[in-house]
């Protein structure tokens, strides 16, 4: 997918401050959230930001409520988001479910903690990772992403809403407070030079509107309640008129549309990022702040002689199994740091299929991972397969 | 050299000495108005005075991949116990200014010795103009942000108020730096001994 390159007004700003600059940026004019360590500056700045474009700021009373409201927002036609961290986000997975399968556009913002439970409130980790894939129950779509930079969280958080707008899915945008709390020199795009995306509203008179009707987008348009388009939303499988069925050929329609809109849309939802890969012999695969001290790695074991290079990973799930196989063929061997015992690494081994030699880095202290260590493993594992 | 390309700084005190408002400015002086990149980042305890804060600015003419201090080539350290944490951490030929007001055991090697804080109680009658007297001998000492790049950040970060103050305070830590000879400092390690990892 093209990302925008298009830079305009230097300011020095925390990635948290970027969420919200991308978001009223994409047309976000809805939050609701409740403050969380090291999510708050987002709720902090869109309480002053939104007032002033005409949107809606609300602290509510828990996280459970805040997803309620943000999904009831994009119901009546709002672009809406909230932000949150590893206990909120757990909260939020029985909502986050509803906006799965009554197909509610919305971002939710996990600056993630080291965890389990209230855990290390200010310190970094990748924990959350499958549990933003698979938090909810049931076989549900989903888009991850996960931002390394102020700027990743400024155009992610774009792309976010672009996407879940588009596909008519909760995109979850990961970053941690490594990522959220620093502060870098980024220029603000115009408004104006950015892609933005709105849903797709039905144009049909409201008396002809079935709202769960297949196309070949395998997306409906959805109207705004207020529209005067009048229909059922439900958490139950419903028909193509929004009402609960049992019926088995109904489920397994409305389930495969449900896939089949996003596997249809893989070309453009797969975002990955190649930093010195094309003559790599051995290669990391990594996403978020790690991808960062990862880069700095390669570029140390290329002053050493070693083809190292980086696959960056932005969009983490649906996993972009085509890209990491790619490499995964050419390279002696993959190195997949993160900041958890290993979340990642079990998808690029699945993908693997014994082709190449997949070593892992972890760490769970709440430390990030630092660009030597990375480097020497990668100087181990050549060690081990030159 | 891989490094060469980034200058990093790092700056240690205490909670409440203005360590992270200074590493914000200095910041914003490289990043928004001398047209470089910059990256800014801090780690504090959870007192809001006292304790240990440090704060540190990562600047580069080209986009920076890791975002934090690898290896300062400036350490400015406010008190005793940053000086302590982070002083074996200089790269070779980096150096470390002292506060002497503060920091009692001073160690040997590349390190340049100010009276930081009474130099800001001796220009504005304030302990708290620690942090932008720190700036001025950061600007005194490097040279890779002008003067007038300072200036306009500080100008567009503190309160109106007391913007003739922090302007005072930065000027006489320029004056203070302008004393400091860096040649006279002693010679930087060998090479071999930076190269061991």
């Amino acid at each position: 997918m093209s990302r925008t390159n298009v830079r305009k007004v230097r300011r020095l700003i925390q990635g948290n401050e970027a969420v919200v600059e991308g978001a009223l940026a994409a047309g976000c004019r809805f939050f609701a959230g409740y403050p969380i360590t090291p999510a708050s500056e987002i709720a902090e700045l869109f309480a002053e930001r939104m007032p002033q474009v005409g949107g809606v700021f609300i602290q509510m009373e828990d996280e459970i409520a805040s997803l309620g409201a943000v999904l009831g927002a994009s119901l009546a036609g709002a672009k809406a988001m909230t932000a949150t961290s590893g206990p909120g986000f757990s909260l939020m997975q029985e909502n986050l479910g509803f906006g799965c399968i009554a197909e509610i556009p919305c971002v939710i913002v996990n600056v993630m903690r080291a965890g389990p439970s209230t855990g290390l409130p200010t310190s970094p980790a990748q924990g959350d990772v499958l549990q933003a894939r698979w938090g909810t129950h049931g076989d549900h779509p989903i888009i991850v992403l996960a931002a390394s930079s102020v700027w990743d969280c400024f155009t992610l958080t774009v792309e976010a809403f672009n996407l879940s707008e588009k596909y008519r899915v909760p995109v979850i945008l990961l970053s941690d407070a490594i990522v959220a709390h620093t502060r870098e020199t980024i220029e603000l795009p115009d408004p104006g030079t950015l892609k933005i995306v709105d849903r797709v509203k039905p144009t049909m008179p409201p008396e002809w509107y079935i709202p769960y009707q297949d196309n070949p987008t395998g997306v409906p348009p959805m109207a705004a309640f207020g529209d005067g388009y009048r229909y059922h939303v439900t958490g139950l499988i419903h028909d193509v008129r929004g009402f609960p069925t049992q019926r088995v050929d109904e489920i397994t329609s409305f389930m495969s549309r449900l896939f089949r809109k996003i596997t249809q849309g893989f070309q453009e939802i797969f975002i990955t990022s190649g930093f010195m890969l094309e003559d790599a012999e051995y290669a990391v695969i990594a996403y978020g702040s790690v991808a960062r001290a990862a880069k700095r790695a390669i570029r140390e074991a290329r002053d050493r002689g070693i083809k190292a290079g980086l696959l960056q990973l932005i969009t983490l799930f649906p996993f972009p199994k085509r890209t990491v196989q790619g490499v995964l063929s050419k390279s002696k061997g993959v190195l997949v740091p993160e900041m958890n015992l290993g979340q990642i690494s079990r998808e690029v081994k699945r993908v693997n299929e014994c082709m190449t030699k997949v070593y892992k880095l972890n760490r769970i202290d709440g430390q990030g991972i630092k660009p030597q260590e990375i480097l020497a493993a990668i100087l181990q594992m050549w060690e081990e397969l030159k | 050299m891989t490094n060469s390309l980034r200058y990093e700084i790092r700056i240690t005190g205490s909670g409440g000495q203005g360590v992270v408002l200074a590493s914000i400015i200095l910041a914003e002086a490289a990043g928004q108005f001398e047209g470089l990149y910059a990256a800014q980042s801090q780690n504090y305890g959870p007192e809001a005075r006292g304790g240990y804060s440090m704060a540190e600015v990562v600047i580069s003419k080209e986009p920076i991949d890791y975002p934090f201090v690898i290896s300062p080539d400036i350490l400015v350290a406010l008190n005793q116990e940053g000086l302590n944490r982070h002083k074996e951490e200089i790269k070779g030929d980096g150096f470390i200014v002292v506060d002497t007001s503060n920091v009692v055991h001073v160690p040997e090697g590349r390190v340049i010795k100010i009276p930081i804080t009474e130099i800001a109680i001796e220009e504005t009658g304030k302990s708290m103009a620690a942090n932008l007297v720190s700036l001025g001998v950061i600007c005194g000492l490097i040279k890779i942000i002008k003067k007038t790049s300072f200036e306009r950040a500080i100008s567009a970060r503190v309160p109106k108020a007391t913007e003739a103050l922090n302007l005072k305070a930065f000027e006489a830590g320029i004056r203070a730096a302008k004393k400091i000879k860096l040649s006279k400092l002693p010679p930087p390690p060998s090479e071999e001994l930076i190269e061991d990892l």
